[in-house]
């Protein structure tokens, strides 16, 4: 349920045809009440019901977070394991093209920090097609971060992921490109950055291992560690506003983890600390680009300050 | 214009247009004096002009340049100018309402506290009728009414909340019922109509300004494009589309305006060459502006830029002149 997925077919389109398929009564259209469809789609979770509520851009989850933290990711813990509530939220997040400050801001980080959720972001269509169904038929709440400039993008999808009960573990990062020199963290949209970059990088003798994160919460520290310490270099890459971000947790854990592996001091490439500005070469230089990302690759290879 | 400008690439984003609206914004905030304010939300292009914003500035905003009342950093859903004051701008439907009725409790703050005997200023609150399903309207138009605060909130209802009918979405579908309920007035008007508009807003800000205490104002009206440019407006009956389009507010207007002898087909042919000039001029004005330099990514973020903290160096960040200089980079 939510707002434009019945007759006007998602306002994304995400959900077209769906109406259609499954009915009014599975697909709901709401009223403009972010606050009181979450809390419903809650309440209904509470109750064995599995819902999936859609907010048209993840900026419009700000007026109903009270139910997401405390409604959703509490309540198994407050009620000792009684109450499950198995409501995903998804939905578009992060920048997309000259949409204001308002329409801009990734929220992986804050619903990265709360316990009892889980948060997702795919990039491919396997990673969206396989971790939805996982976020569905998992008991606890789910965060699941799309990105509205990916929805346009086409990807290879193998057989195996057609199929229908193709489900990708929840807290499993993947390798997308193997490398020896340095590692990229990335999610979402920029995974799609990081991988060009890696080709640049790879033309100029130097081999650098992206990870599609995948999910935020859990992370998959196992996988970042172990490929750091293979290559010895870190550049962590995200969206969201620096303090406090994804990279910033990602750091700490190799840090904690994999000290004596590190050849250089972590990178974190994130976006501008500032509100996202309309004019589009601001914005352009408010989010970062697949230069950024090379050169932080290249700094921590010391190839150039 | 604005929708040749943005598919000619010349503006981006969401941009949400105002056609068939008009009579509602003239007929309000022409009465207002410069020191009242008015709070909108991305539907905001008119209401800036109406309250005196000048076309060059929001051609300019919208084309994103530095010349645009906001610096460009706003954009079509943010416009905001201090000195006409203009509040907003606001993306999400109902974030306005509250902003708006805090601009009125200042206003009355201001006369009472601080004894400022002549602070007699309105605010209005402009939003649609799917806002008018949200719990800030609600939670507003309660402390509204409680407080007696000088504000007029004025529910746009043309129908349609994206793809969403009115009809589909609300319990009871005449808002203007919903003022009782809380202690004020609630008036229906014919939004298309601008004389009606105009006389209901003369009352409801008299009111206002009076201290009698907030109104709600329905108006019937209707936008003839799509939500934004982005909409492909499928969803709507041609007929009902048809139906207000022979309502044109400014068509009407001018029918009246012939046919009470108080103006002539000349003189209003001349208005509509003079608002030409006006909008090309303003276009020009755009198109020729600078995109903002640089430097300007950092700037406003905050009002004391002390709070982007010291640098390595021990001194704050802000006044190391390379400061504006490093972007994207962490």
């Amino acid at each position: 349920m939510g707002e434009e997925v019945g007759e006007y077919q998602g306002a994304y389109k995400i959900t077209k045809g769906l109406l259609e398929k499954y009915g009014p009564e599975r697909v709901l259209d709401t009223p403009i009440t972010e606050a009181g469809f979450a809390g419903i789609g809650v309440g209904a979770a509470y109750w064995g019901l599995r819902p999936v509520v859609e907010f048209m851009t993840f900026n419009f989850s700000m007026q109903a977070i009270d139910h997401i933290i405390n409604s959703a990711a509490k309540s198994s813990y407050m009620s000792a394991g009684q109450i499950s509530v198995p409501v995903v939220f998804r939905g578009a997040n992060g920048a997309a093209a000259g949409v204001g400050a308002q329409h801009s801001q990734c929220y992986a980080a804050w619903y990265g920090s709360c316990p009892g959720l889980k948060v997702l972001t795919p990039y491919s269509s396997e990673d969206a097609r396989g971790l939805l169904k996982a976020a569905i038929r998992d008991p606890d709440p789910v965060v699941f971060l799309e990105n509205e400039l990916l929805y346009g993008e086409s990807f290879p999808v193998s057989a195996e992921a057609l199929d229908s009960s193709f489900c990708l573990p929840i807290g499993k990062a993947k390798i997308e490109r193997e490398g020896k020199d340095v590692t990229i963290t990335a999610f979402s949209k920029l995974v799609g950055h990081a991988l060009k970059a890696a080709d640049i990088l790879a033309k100029e003798g130097i081999s650098a291992e992206v990870i599609n994160l995948r999910s935020i919460r859990p992370l998959d520290r196992a996988t970042i560690n172990a490929s750091v310490r293979k290559t010895s270099r870190l550049v962590t890459v995200e969206e969201v506003f620096p303090q406090h971000g994804v990279g910033a947790e990602i750091c700490a854990s190799v840090v904690e983890e994999s000290f004596d592996y590190l050849d250089a001091p972590v990178e974190r490439i994130a976006g501008a600390d500032v509100p996202m500005p309309y004019a589009a070469n601001l914005e352009r230089m408010a989010v970062p680009q697949v230069e950024d990302i090379v050169r932080a690759a290249k700094r921590t290879c010391f190839r150039s300050r | 214009m604005c929708a040749q400008m943005y598919y000619r690439g010349k503006m981006f984003g969401f941009v949400h247009l105002y056609n068939g609206q008009e009579a509602v914004s003239t007929g309000f905030i022409k009465l207002l004096k410069k020191e009242d304010s008015v709070v909108s939300t991305y539907r905001d292009h008119v209401h800036a002009l109406s309250k005196g914003v000048p076309a060059r500035a929001v051609m300019s905003e919208l084309f994103g340049k530095t010349t645009g009342c906001c610096r460009g950093q706003g954009g079509s859903m943010h416009m905001f100018s201090k000195e006409h004051n203009l509040l907003g701008g606001f993306a999400f439907i109902g974030e306005g309402i509250p902003v708006a009725t805090g601009a009125a409790f200042t206003s009355k703050y201001r006369r009472e506290v601080l004894k400022e005997a002549d602070c007699d200023h309105v605010t209005l609150a402009f939003f649609g009728d799917g806002t008018c399903n949200n719990g800030q309207f609600f939670e507003c138009l309660n402390m509204a009414a409680l407080w007696k605060l000088p504000i007029v909130f004025v529910v746009e209802n043309n129908l349609w909340a994206i793809g969403m009918s009115h009809l589909r979405a609300t319990s009871d579908p005449q808002i203007y019922k919903k003022g009782p309920a809380f202690g004020m007035p609630g008036i229906h008007v014919n939004g298309m109509d601008v004389l009606k508009v105009r006389a209901v807003a003369q009352t409801a800000i008299a009111r206002a300004r009076s201290g009698e205490g907030p109104t709600l104002v329905e108006c019937e009206t209707y936008r003839f494009r799509g939500h934004s440019l982005a909409d492909p407006d499928e969803l709507r009956d041609p007929a009902e589309k048809a139906h207000y389009a022979a309502r044109d507010p400014i068509t009407a207007l001018k029918k009246y305006l012939i046919e009470n002898n108080l103006a002539t087909e000349v003189e209003l042919k001349a208005i509509d060459k003079k608002i030409e000039e006006v909008v090309e001029d303003a276009v020009e004005f755009a198109d020729e502006s600078p995109h903002p330099t640089r430097s300007q990514l950092l700037e406003n973020v905050f009002a004391d830029p002390k709070g982007f903290g010291i640098g390595p160096d021990g001194r704050y960040r802000c006044e190391d002149p390379k400061f504006t200089e490093g972007t994207a980079q962490v």
